[in-house]
């Protein structure tokens, strides 16, 4: 059958392919460009070459936010993912109920993360703030969250009055408290994502193994982390994607200065900002970091992509 | 047996904690707003909203007084009337026995509406749901045509588009942050209403669901509309979008959460008190009103409230939305 050929697909294609042309792709590439360039807000000045990225490998401020954005995501990933496994593994289980918890659980997906941030400002608060309060009955007291530039682990061991190098103290219990809060804010999704996961595999694999004598746990680790293993890279993925990029919670809760205290919480994508929008409006200085963050995301996607074809059941 | 039930309760046990680590935080907010700042500044930290007030008994009397003054055994105070705010008498001296403090259950509703005027937060929330719905518009708009093309059109370069949209959908945000400041501003948009609509009336990852919707529709549905003469943008109209309603108010959903919560953008794109989207306007009160705790976490619930509400409204599309989109994203 001939049909008429009178249809248009660019026309169809056309307002999308425009926007995504203009404000993504141009940006993009103009990202790399700039980074090479004196680049002002009034366009480029004059070539420079891969001065920025010189300077870059100079300024302890570059490390330390590259340092603070890895604590950030070596604690946030892996706990947010065992955390919610563990709970979709406990909601699978449960027919009562579960309807209400999933919507508990949900609820901070849905809130604002500056008003997430501002709420756990105050939680976290020495003042009047319910963390301290809520520690006080297991007799801790008097952790000043938010304005501690010590180490979590300088703490914990010196509490024990053993004292540790400053090299291995860990993240400052400022930017724990931004662990504690990023992680919070990600458990719901992703153990929402892992129950939708567990309620794909068939029930008739646990009846087998229950048949042959497999204990739960054995059941746990043969059947069901293989089994959910392609939802665990996809957890695992976003996880780390969204957490380099956190922002918020340090512009919100921290300071001032922003990124205090003692620049422990001062991420990547806030340098970005800082350096971008700050009093410098260092323009190329900034693409340059946010190209090496890409960079860095690109490469950590790649990998996970590679993994994910070798783990295949 | 024994096991068994008590593996069930240590289940409900760890969920329930969850759940209250969950909704805790929450219901603090609320009741911090409900509190007086005097109240929270003199340590309550509970989840009931008191006020300290002292009583003056004398003659077998309690009235309603506030402390001005204290010397040696003596208390000057000011007695309050029976409306509980103009006084009755002022600085009367008193002895410090007869002073008694107590708790009382009192919730500050008035909280709302001063964290409400105290900064323009109508005009905020106007301004969100300007952008929020002609986003929204015009991200359903360019993604059905788009995805339609992409799913059921023949034509060249076809592939190459799609897959050049879905290698930029992987970049995040702060990347492309800079150069989009510096094209809005040669643009002249800076501080305007188009530099929050525009760049995102485009969704890749709505063109994207789309399409993969698309491609599910039976082919003979197509030929048989075809053959009754139905033009191409017809079948669009009138077959294909109907019958995808689900995946739309997917789309719909997250595009109205994303741009509800959006904040990096605007704070950056806008400068102009009268262009601050409701994010915007809470952070920069959140940093002019940090030490009116009880007007902060009111203005924070208020701003949260009409999502939470749409969520709990509609909470098993919502959860089945990011379900779905996480499993095909």
């Amino acid at each position: 059958m001939r049909t008429k050929k009178s249809y248009f697909p660019l026309g169809y294609i056309l307002p999308a392919f425009l926007i995504v042309f203009a404000f993504r792709l141009i940006p993009i590439v103009l990202s790399f460009i700039i980074s090479f360039f004196k680049w002002t807000i009034h366009g480029p000045e004059k070539f420079i070459g891969f001065q920025n990225y010189i300077k870059l490998f100079q300024d302890p401020g570059f490390w330390q936010s590259l340092i603070n954005t890895f604590y950030l995501v070596i604690f946030v990933v892996p706990v947010t993912l065992i955390l919610s496994l563990f709970f979709a593994n406990l909601l699978n289980r449960t027919k009562k109920l579960s309807g209400l918890f999933r919507t508990t659980y949900f609820i901070p997906t849905v809130t604002s993360l500056v008003a997430i941030s501002i709420l756990w400002k105050l939680i976290f608060s020495p003042h009047g703030g319910l963390m301290n309060h809520v520690l006080s009955f297991f007799s801790i007291h008097g952790l000043d969250w938010l304005s501690e530039p010590r180490g979590i682990f300088t703490l914990l061991f010196g509490a024990m009055g053993i004292n540790i190098p400053k090299a291995f103290g860990g993240p400052s219990l400022a930017l724990f408290a931004i662990i504690i809060v990023s992680i919070w804010r990600s458990l719901g999704y992703n153990t929402i994502i892992y129950l939708a996961g567990l309620q794909n595999i068939p029930e008739v694999y646990y009846e087998a193994a229950e048949i042959d004598g497999a204990s739960k746990w054995k059941q746990f680790f043969n059947i069901t982390v293989p089994l959910i293993s392609p939802t665990t890279f996809y957890v695992l993925l976003m996880t780390t994607i969204t957490t380099f990029q956190v922002f918020s919670q340090v512009y919100l809760m921290t300071g001032p200065p922003i990124g205090g205290p003692l620049g422990t919480t001062k991420v990547i994508v806030y340098y970005i900002f800082e350096t971008g929008f700050g009093e410098s409006q260092n323009l190329s200085y900034a693409s340059a970091i946010a190209l090496i963050l890409f960079i860095i995301i690109l490469g950590l996607t790649m990998i996970q992509k590679q993994l994910e074809k070798k783990v295949q059941y | 047996m024994f096991k068994r039930y008590f593996g069930k309760s240590f289940s409900y046990f760890m969920l329930i904690l969850c759940g209250l680590i969950m909704v805790v935080p929450f219901i603090w907010m609320v009741s911090t707003s409900l509190k007086s700042q005097t109240a929270i500044n003199k340590g309550s930290v509970g989840f009931i909203p008191i006020d300290f007030v002292n009583y003056y008994t004398h003659d077998g009397k309690k009235e309603l007084c506030e402390l001005v003054d204290e010397e040696e055994d003596q208390i000057v105070i000011n007695i309050y009337d029976k409306d509980g705010k103009t006084f009755k008498e002022s600085y009367v001296k008193v002895p410090a026995e007869s002073i008694k403090s107590s708790k009382k259950l009192k919730f500050h509703w008035d909280n709302y509406k001063e964290a409400f005027t105290k900064v323009p937060f109508g005009r905020y929330i106007l301004n969100t749901l300007f952008v929020s719905f002609s986003v929204l518009i015009g991200v359903l708009i360019t993604s059905s045509l788009a995805a339609y093309a992409f799913a059921r059109m023949k034509f060249k370069g076809r592939d190459f588009i799609f897959y050049l949209f879905i290698s930029m959908m992987m970049v995040p945000q702060p990347i492309y942050l800079i150069p989009s400041y510096f094209l809005l501003t040669k643009l002249g948009w800076i501080n305007t209403y188009q530099a929050l609509i525009v760049p995102w009336i485009a969704n890749i990852f709505s063109i994207f669901l789309l399409r993969q919707q698309f491609k599910t529709i039976p082919q003979d549905l197509f030929d048989a509309a075809v053959i009754d003469g139905c033009s191409q943008f017809g079948i669009l109209w009138r077959i294909v979008l109907p019958i995808s309603k689900p995946i739309l108010a997917t789309t719909a959903i997250f595009s109205l959460i994303g741009s509800w919560n959006s904040f990096m953008w605007p704070l950056v794109m806008t400068s102009s008190d009268n262009l601050r989207v409701l994010q915007v306007g809470l952070s920069y009160f959140a940093q002019e009103a940090s030490s009116s705790t009880a007007l902060l976490m009111s203005a924070s619930t208020f701003s949260i409230a009409p999502l939470l509400i749409l969520f709990l409204f509609a909470q098993r599309q919502i959860i089945s939305s990011f379900i779905t989109s996480g499993l095909k994203g």
